[in-house]
């Protein structure tokens, strides 16, 4: 008995397994969604994506990953991809593809949207926010008229074992790229050896800088902005001892960095995925990551009603053409060399 | 026919022969498939030509990570070696207390994934970071894969042997070293290839604790410059040294696999006595709590304080759904690749020869590949042949089959090894066919070592991640999705519950898999054939 119902079970469970794929295969169609890979978290970016169907006029479908990782998908995937529109974190990603050829030029009156620099040169993608490089430091120990304001003063020895930073994070790695692509490799190495030798702090992610500046244990700390205002939103402004300073100079300290869109070159949904990027630039979506993300509005007119962001337009930063920030290998060495990594 | 007369008539023809077309057959197309990624890689390696493929291979880069990620794999493998082999006699063979309890706790470090692993123990011990920290978590999350096979082995092999070194004079420790740990050798051996090509594949806990492993290389390699070649001539290389600790651990367990497997006398098993730990017992029972303090306790501790924290409410429809959703991929997963590892374990089990050693090796490649690698090679080879699969269920289970296919080809090599050919022989002699006799005879003998195999594919599909993140259809979630998803945006009060759940969903079989092991000797990794 147990034996034959084995065998039936077995030869069941084989039929089921083969039997699988090909009735998929046979009911799968082309997909008339319009299909969104979001390197954009979910958690961030969902309540703004969700009104991308009444916005478009199209259903919309949105995988969410890692902006990486899909950059690399997109370039397996090929001309043969099913994706219409690239929401990445960073503008490195969207550099990539389009040094493949795989992302169209958008309309002029899309990128007209933004200001010059927020947009790719060849046009192949927009920025949809921005987030600035700040230096959260504690009222009590600095006064903000003593912070650094280049990079050269980043690494004057008075700030030896007082400054926090991430090394294994993103922002902070786009940081140093950002010094190499705009001083070269020389300035950065020794930019590099100086921080080292200035005894940096080392945390895990900005999050933990952060809250060791707000207890006092590290003066300065390098973060970005949004983390900073995400903390006054969740425990109240009179609660958090921490303040930020915009650098607003010309170099790295500066940088402004931005999240954006391209539209896949073979895409079958290019005029609902061109109106999805523009939907992203409308005032909506704008004050959305304005408010939602506390990120900067790329738009100018918009700005945030619940987070006090100094205006993008006051925060000058370096002229820097973003999509070099996907050249990270090169920075990941000099980190190693530095023995910052 | 003598056991002799069997291995002199097997040595004379080659296997092939004898294994009828239809399996023969199958067990290639498998190999095939599991080779696919590899194909992939070779012609990824090489698109921009010999050159550039040479210049990436011979670079001074490929050698360190390579010695890094060997002396890694290393430490880990014979510090799993020692823990499983040591935990194992203590809860078969010894008088620990509770040792009932601990066999089934030593177990359940399996069901935590190296990711959740790592971020516990570099949160509470951020000097951790480098080489050390990556070894003390992938040692303890992987010592069960010796753990198992050894307890299984304990448990089959003759007390006998050990019985007559004990009257001829030596003692428990003597006894230990000169026949257990013999008896053992292959099962804990066929463990720690598994540890190894884990650990080389791994990439959750060297990213965590910062150390620049081979899988890292290849990250970054797709990360920081989006140049997909550098990255497959490292998979290469990586494919390449599964393919060399393999063939030195078939060497090695090839040569000890017959000590005391032969029983001394002959009819059924019979349990070997308790040997008392004396005055080591209070310090055995402390190194098992100990064991258990650093493999479940720090991170399920670290669980409940973020548990504790999540200040918002659980979304308990998304976390059922991401559970369910979890169930169906891991389980269509093992179902397929035990399908998948039935030829080639029958092979390997009943025609040892060149086909089956050649199946069976190509069965490890995927394994030591990191997911993200076996994932974009489905991604370039899956939206090409099969537009209809791409992203959908089946596609992302095939992908699992080819990473997981060595632990449930192990799995169905020993169950089927353990059933006795002489009943096969008798259906045959009956007038059923191979195929019949198959179904009939040897499946259902061999079915629970084969169940034990699903189990321990189904909970290492259900930590899988790159690779999910890759192929699963668009808006499906497991939990491991769920999880990374909240972490990377540093909820981790709001990630905790699905840690949580994907810990006990992954325990349950290894659970299931320590009774099987505790209860009727069965060895998983395959090592007592």
């Amino acid at each position: 008995m147990a034996r034959s119902f084995l065998s039936k079970l077995t030869a069941c469970a084989a039929a089921v397994a083969l039997a699988v794929p090909l009735v998929t295969a046979c009911g799968a169609s082309e997909s008339d969604a319009l299909v969104i890979y979001s390197g954009r978290n979910e958690g961030l970016v969902k309540p703004i994506l969700d009104k991308l169907q009444a916005a478009t006029g199209t259903k919309v479908e949105v995988r969410y990953g890692g902006s990486a990782e899909f950059a690399s998908q997109l370039l397996e995937e090929g001309d043969n991809t099913d994706a219409d529109l690239f929401f990445s974190q960073d503008a490195g990603a969207l550099g990539a593809l389009a040094q493949a050829g795989m992302l169209e030029k958008l309309p002029q009156d899309v990128l007209d949207l933004v200001p010059a620099g927020f947009h790719a040169k060849d046009g192949t993608w927009v920025a949809t926010s921005a987030r600035a490089r700040v230096i959260a430091f504690d009222p009590k120990q600095v006064k903000e008229a003593e912070l650094p304001a280049t990079l050269d003063e980043v690494v004057d020895p008075k700030w030896k074992g007082k400054i926090g930073y991430a090394p294994t994070n993103g922002s902070w790695q786009a940081f140093v790229t950002s010094i190499r692509v705009l001083k070269g490799d020389d300035y950065a190495r020794q930019w590099l050896a100086k921080f080292r030798a200035n005894e940096p702090q080392r945390f895990e992610n900005n999050i933990a800088i952060l809250g060791a500046v707000n207890a006092g244990q590290v003066p300065l700390g390098l973060i970005n902005h949004y983390y900073y205002f995400e903390k006054v939103a969740e425990e109240g402004a009179q609660n958090v001892r921490a303040k930020i300073h915009f650098a607003r100079g010309a170099d790295s300290l500066s940088l402004l960095n931005v999240a954006g869109v391209g539209v896949l070159e073979n895409s079958n949904k290019a005029d609902a995925a061109r109106k999805a990027a523009a939907f992203l630039l409308s005032e909506e979506a704008q004050r959305y990551f304005a408010d939602g993300t506390a990120e900067y509005p790329v738009v100018e007119g918009v700005a945030s009603t619940e987070h006090d962001l100094p205006p993008l337009s006051s925060l000058k930063g370096p002229d820097i053409d973003l999509s070099q920030l996907s050249s990270l290998e090169e920075t990941l060495k000099l980190l190693q060399e530095a023995g910052l990594s | 026919m003598t056991p002799g007369g069997r291995r002199r008539l097997q040595g004379a023809l080659p296997g092939v022969l004898r294994a009828s077309p239809g399996l023969a057959g199958a067990g290639v197309a498998v190999g095939v498939a599991a080779l696919l990624p590899l194909g992939y890689l070779v012609a990824r390696s090489f698109d921009r030509g010999t050159d550039v493929a040479f210049s990436l291979l011979w670079r001074e880069r490929t050698l360190e990570l390579l010695v890094r990620s060997a002396a890694l794999a290393g430490a880990v493998t014979a510090a799993c070696l020692v823990i499983g082999v040591l935990s194992a006699w203590l809860i078969v063979r010894s008088d620990l207390p509770g040792r009932r309890i601990f066999g089934v706790l030593f177990t359940l470090p399996l069901a935590v994934p190296s990711y959740v692993a790592g971020f516990t123990w570099i949160s509470e011990l951020p000097e951790l970071a480098g080489f050390t920290g990556a070894f003390l978590v992938l040692t303890l999350v992987s010592y069960p894969y010796v753990l198992l096979p050894v307890v299984a082995a304990l448990k089959s092999s003759d007390p006998a042997v050990e019985e007559v070194a004990r009257s001829l004079g030596k003692g428990a420790v003597r006894t230990f070293f000169l026949v257990t740990l013999r008896q053992v050798r292959p099962a804990a051996l066929a463990g720690g290839l598994l540890v190894a090509l884990y650990v080389l594949s791994d990439f959750g806990a060297v990213s965590l604790m910062r150390f620049e492993a081979f899988t890292v290389g290849i990250y970054t390699s797709y990360r920081a410059s989006f140049d997909r070649t550098p990255a497959a001539v490292l998979g290469c290389v990586l494919v390449a040294v599964a393919v060399a600790i393999t063939l030195v651990e078939r060497r090695a367990r090839g040569k000890a696999a017959t000590f005391g497997q032969a029983r001394v006398g002959a009819g059924a098993a019979r349990e070997a006595g308790v040997v008392p730990l004396g005055k080591a017992r209070p310090a055995a029972l402390a190194g098992a709590v100990a064991l258990l303090v650093l493999a479940l306790g720090v991170p399920v501790a670290s669980l409940v304080h973020w548990l504790s924290i999540g200040r918002r409410t659980v979304d308990l429809p998304r976390l059922l759904g991401a559970a369910w959703s979890t169930l169906e991929v891991s389980g269509l997963g093992a179902l397929l690749t035990v399908l998948l590892a039935l030829p080639v374990g029958v092979l390997a089990a009943r025609y040892p020869g060149r086909l089956s050693r050649s199946v069976e090796l190509a069965s490890f490649a995927g394994h030591a590949l990191p997911g993200i690698t076996v994932g974009l090679a489905l991604v370039f080879l899956g939206i090409r042949l099969l537009p209809g699969l791409y992203q959908e269920t089946p596609l992302l289970v095939f992908a699992y089959a080819v990473l997981f296919l060595p632990l449930a080809v192990g799995a169905v090599r020993t169950g089927v090894a353990a059933a006795p050919v002489r009943l096969e022989e008798v259906s045959r002699s009956l007038g059923k066919r191979r195929l019949e006799t198959r179904l009939r005879v040897t499946f259902p003998l061999a079915a629970p070592g084969i169940a034990a195999g699903a189990a321990l594919v189904f909970l290492t599909c259900a930590k899988e991640l790159p690779a999910t993140l890759l192929l699963r259809p668009t808006g499906t979630d497991t939990l491991a999705t769920e999880l990374w998803s909240k972490t990377e945006i540093g909820s981790f009060g709001a990630a905790a519950p699905y840690a949580a759940v994907l810990i006990v969903v992954a325990a349950v079989p290894s659970v299931v898999l320590g009774h099987f092991l505790r209860t009727r000797a069965i060895d998983p990794a395959g090592g007592n054939r």
